[in-house]
């Protein structure tokens, strides 16, 4: 890709409120009359990504360039785009034409010249024979019509949409999904469009851009994303999927469940512990055993209108969500098969929970904020350590008097047979955890750690 | 029954000790009688005599009345200006910060009008600023702001935070967003802002008299004020404030009759 391609071109962008981190060093490149999706769920960053190229807010560093130039201190007015907001912001004291007439109007165009752009541009959202009525009197779809006309009458080199389908009721956001995309297709400008929900992202987009934490998490194409995931993150949130632990054994050879696979996957080295995706549309069932790789009990069958849902336990204790065109009986048992092209091999973020802590006394360290009580390890009073400590030694409990510190749990993954859940604490560092134990998101926790479960090392050299 | 006869008959006896001053003015104000309460005949020639400037005393009434309406429509105009300034910027504040602002500026409503007349006379005297027609505009202008900032900031909560934005966005500067965006959606609160601070400013006494310095500058507060001390009023001042009160009946009806239509249009959405 030439830099005469990228049409937007953002570097290491970043942005806080107080102490809050929304963005954290933003890199991205959009082409030119390209369909990009930031998708995320809420809190991302994604909207804030947005507000920065529209101008409504500074960047706390990084810089946004367009066609070549760089725009991060130009002001919203002078930027050569248009936004379609989430809730339309239609101006209320004014009718549909002098809505969509104002951008025009404020350029000092012809009041003939005018006329004849906003009743091409209506023509263009099918609200020809609207221009008289009072803004208020529409539905949400008829609004939300009027707001894209009044972006696009500007001719923005780059349009943004800001949940723009949100508010809508289902059938309509279907409806405006394949408008929206022929209107891209036919204008060939550049859309960036910020949505929370995967399946507009996937039914849209050129390119997708996931967002979580303020961090990019992947970029590419619907099918990439799909298909090969980077992390459990991207793996969870788009589409449906079962996400187990496993451990690359060598390459191409990739064990988990309790049972080596053969996969495609190579580079990560050999006895890696590694995070494994196979969707559910993937897994192979059969009501013979024999040519299985696995058995496994049927646990439940939903019938989902063209394929059925099932959870499956398989003889190793893992349960396993499962999409097929044949529906099998509750209880009766089947045989798996997964092929190697359908095992999506991906990196684990985190092996352990690690920090920097210091000692307490002989038999104390501080870390995550609190005083936790250790074995003597030969460390003295504050000296300056490395804490481990296993997720499955963290232990969460509902009252929050019982743990030596609190937290509010972030996010929950099902991890085939028990859940790997992420704890914000107190202090504002993350603590993960493996637990049996149904938690919800935003539930207080208390979070308890034995003495014998924290290990202490001495710092690494280059920490 | 007897009940209900009492509790209906208990609403209209408070009306009408409320409304019987008023009513017994503007009777009056159709008779000649120099003394108030006496009923020499109907007759408009009080009406008459105020209109044509034949008022005893001199041109002193008319200077007062026109003072006071210059006064009121200058402090209702600076004041609706400055508090829909104030109102957005404290509508962009967050937290602790735009609950102490908003606090702040209710204490002068509650304040009573003699401590912020004679809180205003020393400030002026401080400063060594001449009092007049200047120092009293000044100082209703400062009781009338916070009026201005209660009336506009329910309209800019109910505003679409998105449309100020969206105005920037088609490439309306701020000042262009601020007048073709922002005042039309705040102009409702705006304009019961402004007759709020004109009633206000129309009828106090207690600040001007404060603060309108030794010049002789009357408003008609305090020229009622200095008439009754001389002993009796002059009869002109009934035609002149059954006008008054006729004329604050019709901004009050028109003002409830806009606020509901408002909210009938508010319902059928």
């Amino acid at each position: 890709m030439t830099d005469n391609d990228v049409i937007i071109k953002i570097e290491h962008l970043s942005k806080s409120y107080g102490d809050k981190v929304v963005l954290n060093d933003i890199n991205l490149d959009i082409k030119r009359g390209e369909f990009v999706t930031l998708l995320g769920p809420s809190g991302c960053g994604k909207t804030t990504t947005l507000r920065l190229i529209a101008g409504f807010n500074k960047a706390d560093s990084g810089t946004i360039m367009m066609d070549g130039k760089d725009i991060t201190d130009v002001p919203p007015y002078c930027r050569p785009l248009n936004t379609v907001f989430q809730r339309y912001a239609l101006f209320p004291h004014l009718d549909v034409y002098d809505n969509v007439a104002f951008g025009l109007k404020l350029n000092k165009m012809p009041e003939n010249e005018i006329r004849m752009k906003v009743k091409r541009v209506l023509k263009m959202v099918s609200m020809t024979d609207y221009e008289d009525r009072d803004v208020n009197s529409l539905s949400g779809g008829q609004q939300q019509r009027v707001a894209i006309a009044r972006a696009l009458v500007n001719q923005p080199k780059v349009l943004l949409l800001d949940e723009p389908l949100a508010a809508l009721d289902l059938k309509m956001r279907k409806d405006m999904q394949i408008e929206l995309k022929e209107m891209h297709q036919k204008l060939g400008i550049t859309f960036i469009y910020v949505t929370h929900d995967q399946e507009e992202a996937l039914t849209l987009s050129d390119r997708i851009v996931v967002m979580d934490e303020g961090k990019i998490q992947q970029i590419g194409t619907p099918t990439d994303i799909y298909n090969e995931p980077v992390n459990s993150f991207v793996a969870d949130f788009i589409g449906e999927s079962n996400i187990l632990n496993g451990v690359m054994i060598e390459d191409r050879k990739v064990a988990f469940m309790y049972h080596e696979f053969e996969c495609v996957d190579e580079g990560f080295g050999s006895n890696v512990p590694v995070d494994v995706v196979i969707r559910p549309e993937d897994i192979y069932i059969m009501s013979r055993t024999d040519n299985a790789q696995m058995t496994g009990v049927v646990k439940s069958c939903t019938f989902k209108g063209v394929h059925y849902e099932m959870f499956v336990e398989t003889e190793t204790g893992y349960e396993l969500m499962i999409q097929d065109y044949n529906a099998y009986e509750i209880g009766s048992t089947v045989g798996l098969i997964i092929k190697p092209q359908d095992i999506q091999v991906m990196k684990k973020e985190h092996v352990c929970n690690a920090y920097e802590g210091v000692m307490k006394g002989s038999d104390h360290v501080e870390f995550l904020g609190s005083e936790f009580e250790c074995l003597p390890c030969g460390f003295t009073d504050g000296d300056k350590v490395r804490v481990e400590v296993d997720f499955r030694k963290v232990d969460l409990m509902d009252d929050k008097e019982d743990g030596t510190t609190t937290g509010t749990v972030v996010s929950i993954l099902y991890k085939g047979n028990h859940y790997y859940i992420k704890v914000k604490t107190e202090c504002g560092e993350d603590i993960f955890a493996h637990t049996q134990d149904v938690w919800d998101k935003f539930d207080m926790v208390g979070i308890k750690i034995l003495p014998q479960d924290i290990r202490i090392k001495p710092l690494a050299k280059d920490e | 029954m007897m009940k209900k006869f009492f509790a209906k008959a208990y609403i209209y006896i408070l009306l009408l000790l409320l409304y019987a001053p008023l009513i017994f003015i503007a009777v009056c104000s159709f008779t000649e009688a120099k003394v108030l309460g006496n009923w020499t005949g109907f007759s408009t020639r009080l009406y008459a005599n105020l209109f044509s400037n034949a008022v005893e005393g001199g041109n002193s009434l008319i200077a007062a009345i026109y003072n006071t309406l210059i006064i009121a429509l200058v402090a209702a105009s600076v004041s609706t200006l400055f508090g829909t300034f104030a109102a957005i910027g404290i509508h962009n504040m967050h937290g602790a910060r735009k609950r102490a602002v908003q606090f702040m500026n209710s204490i002068p409503m509650v304040n009573p009008d003699v401590i912020t007349g004679v809180s205003l006379f020393l400030l002026f005297i401080f400063l060594h600023f001449t009092q007049g027609y200047a120092s009293v505009t000044l100082a209703h202008i400062t009781f009338c702001i916070p009026y201005v900032v209660l009336s506009v900031l329910p309209k800019l909560t109910q505003m679409n935070p998105n449309i100020y934005e969206a105005a920037l966005d088609l490439g309306a500067t701020p000042r262009q967003a601020f007048w073709k965006v922002m005042v039309p959606e705040l102009r409702p609160g705006m304009i019961s802002g402004f007759i709020l601070a004109f009633t206000m400013s129309l009828d106090d006494f207690a600040v001007t008299f404060f603060t309108r310095g030794t010049i002789g500058l009357e408003t008609l507060s305090t020229y009622i004020y200095t008439d009754a001390r001389k002993g009796g009023l002059t009869p002109e001042l009934r035609p002149l404030m059954t006008i008054i009160f006729v004329i604050i009946l019709i901004l009050l009806l028109i003002t409830n009759i806009r606020q509901m239509r408002a909210a009938r249009r508010a319902a059928v959405r």
